[in-house]
């Protein structure tokens, strides 16, 4: 849960390439052609020089920013978020958001 | 890297020289502030205008003594992040009165221009050509200013008191009118 | 309330097309994100885990009605319906969109609201106590200082590139309500021998990695140089400060490193040279700034009067609310009001646009249409009359804002944490919410008396942990949420960084060790009335280690 900003590129795993949308800052994930919103689409690799190449690849499309390289698992095939920090980037605030409070 | 200097872009009359480079009479330099403290007994009789280029980390008032002798200070921005150079140009204008040509050198992005003018600065060597030809439009985006900041500038908040009635509004000083 | 003039808003107006310029530049590719950071930042435009978020400025957590029905406005119509109040008066929105965001701070102008010094390596948003202007124990309105300050650092030429961020904070009443000893720059408006009231210049202090408290360098300087010195201690800070490592750049690790009376020496020597020039203050200068501050026109009344009185005595909730949530104002008949923004369950600080909405009809019925917001994530509306109390309290608990725990142990302060924000280590939302159902019970909390807990989910220190009675510090720890707990903290006068508990514990054992911490305080108090912190100060932390770690 380090910053990505202050973490070393060592690769234990599968990872991908993440980072904010310009437009928008949502969350998004390298793929194939380009960023997708979609981790199911996102392009997963498992060593520290592949994870370079796409991340710096990915730096070059400035759709999104901030990019950096995140961790995976592979569950029956799907792709899920490796650490807490990612399933909240992709699932939200682990609790009910106010507006569900109601009044 | 373009200049602007009276809001319009203009050709660079003066030659940047390193610490050990010939310096010819009469070209106008900027030379290394090491250079100038250690030679300026040489420099005296020169014919061409000498400029100094001052590091963000080195005591202005240093360069005090021979302010009357210098046409430019260089001041830099090492990245435009770093602001120290902003201190010591209001130092120069405000505190020791100087009048030469104070120019902007380093990362020096368009918007930095408004912050560096109202700070004393009149001249910039622009990083991006696009920034450059900009200057004009940017430079007159604020009509008002809070702050009495460079000596030429009114002082804002008390301009403000002093003429409420009116609505004052304090307009920044034409570039170098 | 200060009423912006021509002036102010022609400079919020101009700002928000210099913003849209920015923005399009970005957009179209022409700035970098490197270049277009800090510009964003300078108008409060973070990028956080899953959007943009947007701090909006509320200068000395001040707002109008109408403010707040803006507030409102931008949550339902760019973001997710609600906004959330920060521990330095601000308001954040979560789920903005940079597309949108030229729009949204044009909507905000046209209430005088903007981003500006909420962020960026600038003078940051000027905060106060939040009962400035209404509390008995002031002697005089701080806001009008924070509002002269305001003014003299917005856009300010030489100090918008700061080594990093500079946090000033006023108070002028005998109890510090703004926490100015854990600020860059402290102020404490006080009266001298001779009667003449001037500040207390305290810097250097901060949490964050690396807490201090600040020191005083200036025991009284008079009001008319109270901006030729602050420019000073900004113009040595600027010129000396680190720039080397961002986590060595706060004035409080110069003012350490140099030692405060080698840098009280330096500011002197500065301010000799520019005392006497343009920032001089004179007396008609303060006079033309106090005099945009609208102060409503009280009605002549009594305190305590039996509209009130008699539903005290025959509705114990409402006695219970009152007790806990209203406070004494300065003028006769009229009480301040604080509302909780900490329902059981909650996430602190947040509200809903409709309750930003209803709090702003509330406001102009029964607080002179004037709202404030406090440093603990909490709203207050600052001039009700006494005979109001009862049905305003009906109306606040209807929105959910009438919880009687202010002060109490369920009041917790806590940042975003790692559910909103990228620097975060640790959640820290749901270990308040949780708190919160451990200590639901009203009776329970009252018997505990003044507890603040404050709860970071990093080492920046946004819920201010270090000076929580209680504070709760998210670590890391191979990929796993600990939490760290200090005893004994506290921001007000007599300001101290809390004292570390022990070792860190797990996320979900986090709760259960709050609890043993609050069952050995009961147990350890010398009497019922002897607050958390005393007791802590009297007997340190490790009576309450043994007994929160004997068992694990």
């Amino acid at each position: 849960m380090t910053a990505p900003s202050q973490q070393k590129l060592k690769v234990h795993g599968p990872v991908v390439v993440t980072g904010n949308r310009l437009s928008d800052g949502a969350v998004v994930y390298r793929g194939a052609i380009g960023w997708t919103a979609r981790l199911s689409e996102a392009s997963v690799v498992s060593n520290a020089q592949a994870a370079k190449d796409l991340l710096v690849l990915a730096s070059k499309d400035d759709a999104a920013v901030g990019a950096y390289v995140a961790p995976v698992e592979i569950n029956n095939g799907q792709i899920e978020p490796g650490n807490l920090r990612e399933r909240i980037r992709l699932a939200g605030p682990t609790f009910d958001l106010p507006a569900s409070f109601g009044i | 890297m373009p200049l602007v200097k009276n809001g319009a872009v203009v050709e660079d009359r003066f030659t940047r020289v390193l610490d050990d480079a010939a310096i010819v009479d009469d070209v106008p330099v900027i030379m290394p502030a090491a250079r100038l403290l250690a030679d300026v007994g040489d420099l005296a009789g020169r014919r061409g205008a000498t400029g100094v280029l001052w590091p963000n980390d080195r005591d202005i008032s240093q360069l005090a003594p021979h302010l009357d002798r210098l046409a430019l200070v260089a001041l830099d921005f090492p990245n435009f992040r770093d602001g120290r150079a902003y201190s010591q140009a209001r130092i120069l204008r405000e505190r020791y009165n100087y009048r030469g040509e104070l120019r902007a050198t380093g990362q020096v992005l368009r918007d930095q221009f408004l912050l560096l003018h109202r700070a004393g600065f009149d001249s910039f060597e622009v990083s991006k050509p696009a920034d450059a030809s900009a200057f004009a439009e940017t430079i007159a985006r604020y009509s008002v200013v809070y702050q009495p900041a460079d000596a030429g500038t009114p002082a804002a908040l008390r301009r403000r008191n002093a003429s409420s009635k009116a609505g004052a509004r304090v307009h920044l000083r034409e570039h170098d009118a | 309330m200060y009423v912006y003039d021509d002036f102010d808003r022609t400079l919020v107006d101009e700002r928000v097309n210099e913003f849209r310029d920015q923005v399009a530049r970005r957009l179209s590719g022409e700035l970098t994100e490197d270049e277009f950071k800090p510009l964003r930042l300078m108008n409060g435009v973070y990028l956080q885990l899953h959007a943009y978020m947007l701090r909006v400025a509320i200068p000395y957590g001040t707002l109008s009605s109408e403010q707040l029905r803006t507030l409102a406005h931008i949550a339902r119509r760019y973001d997710r319906d609600y906004g959330h109040f920060t521990t330095r008066q601000n308001l954040q929105f979560n789920w903005i969109k940079l597309s949108d965001l030229p729009d949204v701070m044009a909507d905000l102008a046209k209430a005088g609201l903007h981003g500006m010094q909420t962020s960026g390596n600038c003078v940051r948003n000027v905060t106060t106590d939040q009962w400035g202007g209404v509390a008995p124990d002031e002697i005089e309105d701080p806001r009008i200082w924070a509002e002269i300050l305001r003014q003299h650092s917005t856009m300010h030429p030489e100090f918008t590139y700061l080594p990093r961020k500079f946090k000033i904070a006023i108070t002028a009443a005998a109890h510090d309500r703004a926490a100015v000893r854990v600020h860059d720059i402290g102020l404490r408006l006080h009266k001298n021998g001779a009667g003449e009231s001037g500040f207390e210049v305290v810097v250097g202090g901060g949490l964050g990695r690396t807490p201090f408290v600040g020191k005083t360098i200036k025991p009284f300087l008079p009001k008319r140089d109270l901006l030729s010195y602050v420019e000073a201690i900004l113009r040595v800070y600027n010129q000396y400060g680190r720039r080397d490592n961002i986590y060595k750049a706060r004035i409080k690790i110069l003012v350490h490193e140099m030692g405060a009376e080698k840098f009280g020496a330096e500011v002197d020597a500065e301010w000799q040279n520019i005392k006497d020039g343009a920032l001089a203050i004179d007396l008609a200068f303060i006079a033309d700034i106090a005099s945009r501050f609208r102060y409503p026109k009280y009605e002549n009344l009594a305190n305590e009067p039996p509209a009130l009185t008699q539903v005290r005595s025959r509705n114990s909730r409402f006695d219970t609310w009152f007790r806990n949530s209203v406070t004494p104002h300065k003028q006769r008949g009229y009480a301040i009001v604080t509302l909780s923004l900490k329902p059981e369950g909650a996430p602190p600080g947040d509200a809903t646009s409709e309750q930003m909405d209803a709090i702003a009809s509330l406001a102009d019925r029964y607080s002179f249409s004037e709202i404030r917001v406090a440093h603990e994530q909490n709203l207050v509306l600052p001039h009700v009359a006494q005979r109001d109390l009862p049905v305003l309290w009906e109306q606040l608990e209807k929105i959910g804002v009438a919880t009687p725990n202010v002060g109490l142990v369920s009041d917790i302060i806590a940042c975003p944490g790692l559910d909103y924000c990228s620097l975060a280590n640790t959640r820290s939302i749901p270990v308040a919410q949780e708190l919160t159902r451990r200590f639901k019970n009203l009776g329970t909390q009252r018997e505990l008396g003044r507890l603040h807990i404050n709860i970071s989910g990093c080492i920046n220190a946004c819920g201010h942990h270090h000076v929580g009675h209680i504070g709760i510090l998210g670590v890391e720890k191979n990929g796993q949420e600990f939490f760290q707990i200090t005893l004994g903290g506290r921001a007000d006068e007599k300001a101290e960084l809390g004292c570390l508990l022990g070792p860190a514990v797990p996320y979900a054992e986090v709760a259960d060790v709050i609890e043993d911490v609050v069952a050995a305080y009961v147990e350890l108090r010398d009497q019922p009335n002897e607050l958390f912190v005393d007791t802590v100060k009297r007997i340190g932390v490790e009576p309450f280690k043994e007994r929160v770690y004997a068992a694990r």
